[in-house]
């Protein structure tokens, strides 16, 4: 049958920011099938522009509330790249800690309260606080325990307060961490468990599509790369991050407020599966065996499955944490002042796994540590170009279905990603009719 | 009957609402007392009255506009959420630059192919009932507004400086201590929670009425700022109501 199908989702729920799904068939011929980006323009870029070394930070965090650690951690470290300010073994490890708890806290919110309503065919996580209480609580616990971490190092989870270029303003106590450590193996190793089981049992609604692309992440010979490490791609080969451009090769489209990237291919993928595909050998034992009783497998091409992956980094991150903490207490605390004397000014670049994938940030100074300068790229504008890839032949795969089972498994996809659309258009606005 | 509740967001970083999600001890006492009936964010129903409507971000396109007067026709009563929401927030230092030479800088020679307009608070263009400020909001301060308005109380508003609750969360003074802190200035109800973790205040909570700018700028080029940068950091959340 050649088959007529229009799709438009207007502001699809359930992910941060403004987007639209639009699909067009015509006698059995995909025109269209794009996820629109409407969200209004943010112009970070020309915000930053002569501000100071110690503003950048503060500046970059409100690019985005849910990854505001991941911004401004990235943001710190270029800062640092650019004004050659050493920070310690300790400041490392604190934000390594922190970097585990946004990305606990993120993938959570995304698993338990973005998708896995899909998964039972509810519309939010609302109606399940009657039908499944205790996952609800679960999910509200895990979330709360990750935002400790971050009000314990950082000051405040959402715009954390302490972080600052060359170190901290404060130092948790031992006690804290102490308090911690113990949450995190009472409550959150149990809960993580608990989380893999109910994925298990929910795995089921998780739809069956594949497509190969090119895998995008960081990487790290010693350990799950979340922190730092060389950019590396699954078609062969890493790159120091300062190469970053001849990765993402940012292009602008007419359907999205975001610009799209593609490297070897037409598009590339960044984020959890992406990070699973080039680096499952460096997780931990847990979340190794967490990965087999979801069924997830090295070299997963089902984009559907990264929420899988999310669940996976979180059991990881939650041992790590208590590995950190057990490294931090044993070196022995020390209050230490943040190095803020630059020995050079000029440019930097820093990158970070943020919950999302691949975040780049580049800055370059002037004599008097103002930025002259700057550009970030975002996971989630890298990630636009796949997920249009994916939509253009999954389309065909299901034209069989009803359209709203189309729509759903649409949204679905895009959910999937967990698309950060506010961090995507930090810069760009086209003259888009809302449709 | 329960009030039906509803949440929208602007131009910002969905900071604020992802602090909503944030209550984790107390999320679901708070949704017992009430219908949660619009909150794109996390679930697919929309609704067409609301008694209480929260909104978030700045106004910075025009077709924020527009939607912000259909939102405010629907509600009774509407409360702006968050710096950018109340004052424009980091949003707004656009604002201070050239509009051209911000195009310029983002779209190079596509310069002329965007409409954009400067950042605004939702106030610029209808009428808001109650604020709560902070980048991001601050948890209690929401927590006090929301318990009120489902009460059916005025909420409480802080026209002091956070100065005062530095003062009496007995904190040591950043600015003696030769950090450029803008609590003399900017309004309380953080609890000076940046000043206690050693984090000098970027005023993220506006101003209070009346400040006295040029003693602030004054006090900030005593610390090593020039004017131009004690202005510059005023304005970091700012912008809309700093001018040059």
């Amino acid at each position: 049958m050649k088959k007529n199908l229009d799709i438009n989702v207007h502001h699809i729920t359930r992910v941060e920011g403004h987007g639209n799904i639009v699909v067009n068939m015509r006698d059995g011929v995909l025109e269209k099938a794009h996820l629109n980006i409407v969200e209004p323009p943010r112009f970070f870029e020309a915000m930053l522009k002569g501000r100071s070394f110690t503003e950048a930070a503060i500046i970059t965090s409100r690019i985005c509330g849910i990854c505001s650690l991941g911004h401004q951690i990235t943001s710190l470290k270029t800062t640092e790249a650019a004004l050659g300010l050493e920070v310690s073994e300790q400041t490392v490890l604190l934000r390594k800690l922190l970097v585990n708890g946004a990305t606990i806290q993120s993938n959570i919110l995304h698993a338990y309260f973005l998708a896995v309503p899909d998964f039972l065919d509810a519309p939010s996580v609302f109606p399940l606080i009657a039908t499944h209480k205790d996952v609800v609580l679960r999910a509200l616990r895990m979330k709360r325990l990750a935002n400790d971490i971050g009000d314990i190092v950082s000051g405040r989870a959402v715009h954390p307060i302490t972080p600052v270029p060359g170190g901290f303003t404060r130092i948790p106590t031992r006690d804290e961490l102490l308090l911690l450590k113990d949450k995190l193996l009472n409550e959150g190793l149990p809960d993580c468990a608990a989380t893999v089981e109910t994925m298990k049992a929910l795995a089921g609604a998780i739809p069956q599509f594949e497509r190969e692309t090119e895998y995008i992440s960081l990487t790290h010979p010693e350990e799950y790369a979340l922190y730092g490490g060389a950019a590396c791609s699954s078609d062969g080969g890493t790159f120091p991050v300062e190469d970053y451009l001849s990765v993402t090769n940012e292009f602008v489209v007419a359907h999205s407020t975001s610009k799209h990237a593609r490297h070897k291919r037409e598009a590339y993928m960044v984020g959890a599966l992406a990070r699973w595909n080039n680096n499952y050998k460096h997780l931990n034992e847990s979340a190794l065996a967490g990965a087999e009783t979801l069924g997830l497998k090295p070299k997963c091409y089902n984009p559907y499955m990264n929420t899988v992956a999310q669940v996976v980094e979180v059991v990881h991150c939650m041992e790590d944490s208590v590995r950190i903490i057990d490294e931090l207490l044993g070196c022995g605390l020390k209050a230490e002042k943040p190095n803020q004397t630059p020995t050079r000014y000029g440019r930097g670049i820093g990158s970070t796994e943020v919950p999302r994938g691949i975040l780049f940030h580049d800055y370059t100074y002037d004599n008097h540590g103002r930025i002259v300068a700057a550009n970030c790229v975002i996971p989630t504008g890298q990630n636009l170009a796949n997920v249009d890839a994916d939509m253009q032949k999954l389309v065909p795969e299901i034209v069989d279905k009803t359209k709203p089972e189309i729509t759903q498994h649409l949204e679905m996809l895009v959910r999937a990603y967990d698309p950060c659309i506010s961090c995507s258009v930090h810069i760009l606005d086209v003259d888009f009719k809302d449709a | 009957m329960k009030p039906k509740v509803a949440f929208f967001d602007f131009t910002g970083c969905e900071g604020c609402q992802l602090n909503k999600l944030n209550f984790e001890n107390e999320l679901l006492d708070l949704l017992a007392h009430v219908d949660l009936v619009e909150f794109r964010e996390a679930m697919d129903e929309t609704s067409d009255e609301y008694d209480i409507t929260f909104v978030e971000g700045s106004i910075s396109s025009p077709s924020c506009v527009e939607r912000i007067h259909d939102i405010r026709r629907r509600s009774k009563i509407l409360v702006a959420l968050g710096a950018c929401a109340v004052n424009g927030g980091i949003n707004a230092m656009k604002n201070i630059q050239p509009i051209e030479q911000v195009r310029e800088t983002v779209y190079g020679q596509d310069k002329y192919r965007f409409a954009t307009l400067p950042a605004m608070p939702i106030s610029a263009i209808v009428a808001v009932d109650y604020e709560v400020r902070g980048c991001p909001m601050s948890q209690p301060d929401f927590l006090q507004l929301f318990k009120a308005l489902v009460m059916g109380k005025t909420p409480p508003t802080y026209n002091y400086a956070v100065c005062v609750e530095c003062k009496l969360e007995e904190n040591e003074c950043l600015l003696t201590k030769g950090q450029i802190c803008l609590g003399p200035v900017t309004r309380a109800g953080c609890q000076a929670i940046c000043p206690g973790v050693g984090q000098a205040c970027i005023g993220c909570r506006g101003f209070v009425e009346g400040m006295n700018r040029e003693a602030m700028v004054e006090i900030l080029t005593e610390k090593g700022l020039s004017v131009d940068e004690a202005v510059k950091r005023l304005q970091l959340f700012n912008a809309y109501e700093v001018a040059v």
